[in-house]
């Protein structure tokens, strides 16, 4: 009943054939080469892309590679190009197109494991480490863990929230053009962790510090402002205004 | 004391000074062609309107007794202009493609993401590399002509000299390149954000389509106006245009 109804909302009857064209490369097999292959799914009510690669992993092609946990935008497992765009997978309804033709490719500027899935987990290890992506403090080596930690600002704790909601998908970095030309610019998941630990109160790196790590060309004056971040973040995080705020913090301290 | 391996190395402040140099040279730049393509399109109130800008331009007021002023005062302004070109020009290099590998990632991604501000980056990237030589040969010609401004010789630049092509190219490459310029100023230093940076982009967006159609428009309208002028005043090319107030003082019999 509840599926009529749902099938009635979104305007496409259930039978619509959808074409799926998949990049499919196995990097591991020797002599593998790149190529699009196409698979035909019956859309279903409320099918996501992620419901419909599962569909065609079981039906039809078990050696299909893509990457996926919790299927709820939350995980940031299943980021891949679709349709041009990166986007996750499991958060975009099959009903989006009209054509009914949809093309994945798996995420440029990662390393790719096999057909759509690349490794986010090595580069988003790099990155982490890049900027020291957790609390620097300045007393941390002698705290004593007997005494309750300091409170936070409630309105600072939701304001850090809002940043910390960064899924690590990698789709921000796949739609940022400069990321694509300089394979050592930091990009836009970088400079959300920045301005997380930045704005945490319990962080003592000051802004000279921060200099240390995004004051260059392959960190925040790289940016080119082409705002493939802020289009295309699944979790609509405020890249275009934190990479605005870094970059106005670094130039003051010079 | 410590010694030059214990002291800490900081990383240079000269990329955010560089990054800050880039914008603010092509805030000035943007700023000047919005009031030159003004000041051209004089001409289209007629050409004693245009030939009053000139001189005043020249600050031929200070000097009532001859016609024409100081055009020294032209020629030392192109020569600034062409300074904070060049800076501009150096600066903004940096971010070209540098070999073929980042050429073709930039252009695959373009064509892969249909994303406006990604392909207005190349837009401006190639006008910036046409602007390299046109934008240079104007200002030489202007720095070392810079009592040649009126509406009949400047009018013979476009007609008699053959330049129209280079003026016509300049005109959509400045427009173009300028207000998609002063756009990602906007949003690359947040000057506008406000409370709501996405709807503030929004509108910076519609602000710069109509800049663009309105200066194209204008410069279009001077464009015809001078090429007119320089049809009907081939064959007296070179020679000055009399005011009209002036007429009965140059030649009685008129």
């Amino acid at each position: 009943m509840s599926d009529k109804i749902q099938i009635q909302a979104n305007g496409n009857g259930p039978g619509r054939k959808l074409k799926f064209n998949i990049l499919r490369y196995n990097p591991q097999l020797a002599g593998d080469k790149p190529r699009m292959v196409t698979y035909e799914v019956e859309e279903a009510a409320g099918m996501t892309i992620f419901i419909a690669l599962n569909e065609i992993r079981e039906k039809q092609e078990p050696s299909l590679q893509f990457d996926f946990v919790c299927r709820a935008g939350i995980c940031g497992s299943c980021g891949m190009v679709i349709n041009g765009r990166p986007d996750l997978a499991c958060r975009t309804l099959t009903a989006k197109f009209p054509s009914g033709e949809i093309t994945l490719l798996p995420l440029p500027a990662f390393e790719l494991i096999g057909d759509l899935s690349v490794n986010t987990g090595k580069f988003m290890r790099a990155m982490s480490e890049r900027i020291g992506s957790w609390i620097h403090s300045s007393d941390a080596d002698n705290r004593d863990l007997t005494i309750l930690e300091e409170r936070m600002d409630p309105d600072l704790a939701d304001e850090i929230y809002e940043l910390d909601r960064c899924v690590e998908c990698g789709c921000c970095i796949s739609a940022c053009g400069t990321k694509r030309m300089r394979d050592e610019f930091l990009g836009a998941v970088g400079f959300m962790h920045v301005a997380r630990f930045h704005m945490d109160s319990r962080d003592h790196r000051s802004d000279d510090d921060w200099y240390e790590v995004i004051g260059d060309d392959d960190g925040v004056f790289g940016c080119m402002t082409l705002l493939g971040c802020e289009d295309n973040c699944p979790k609509d995080l405020p890249h275009q205004t934190q990479i605005a705020f870094l970059r106005r913090s670094m130039v003051k301290v010079a | 004391m410590k010694s030059l391996l214990e002291e800490r190395v900081r990383k240079s402040r000269i990329p955010a000074r560089l990054d800050l140099i880039q914008s603010l040279s092509g805030l000035a730049l943007g700023l000047f062609m919005w009031v030159h393509l003004i000041l051209v399109s004089s001409i289209l109130l007629g050409k004693d309107t245009m030939l009053a800008v000139t001189r005043l331009l020249e600050a031929s007021f200070l000097r009532p007794d001859v016609p024409g002023g100081y055009p020294a005062l032209v020629a030392g302004a192109a020569l600034t202009i062409f300074v904070i070109f060049i800076v501009h020009a150096g600066l903004a290099m940096r971010k070209f493609p540098s070999n073929w590998k980042q050429f073709r990632e930039m252009r695959s991604h373009i064509k892969m993401m249909h994303h406006t501000d990604t392909t207005q980056w190349w837009t401006q990237a190639v006008t910036g590399f046409v602007m390299f030589f046109l934008g240079s040969a104007h200002l030489i010609i202007i720095a070392s002509n810079p009592d040649k401004i009126g509406p009949y010789l400047s009018a013979d630049r476009f007609v008699t000299w053959g330049l129209w092509p280079m003026y016509l190219i300049l005109l959509f490459a400045v427009e173009f390149h300028g207000a998609i310029g002063m756009y990602r100023l906007a949003v690359k230093w947040g000057v506008f954000d406000g409370k709501n940076p996405q709807q503030t982009r929004k509108r910076l967006k519609l602000a710069k389509k109509c800049i663009t159609v309105f200066f194209i428009s204008l410069g279009l309208a001077s464009f015809v106006a001078y090429v007119k002028i320089g049809i009907e005043h081939r064959d007296h090319a070179g020679e000055r245009y009399v005011p009209t107030a002036e007429l009965h003082l140059e030649n009685p019999s008129h």
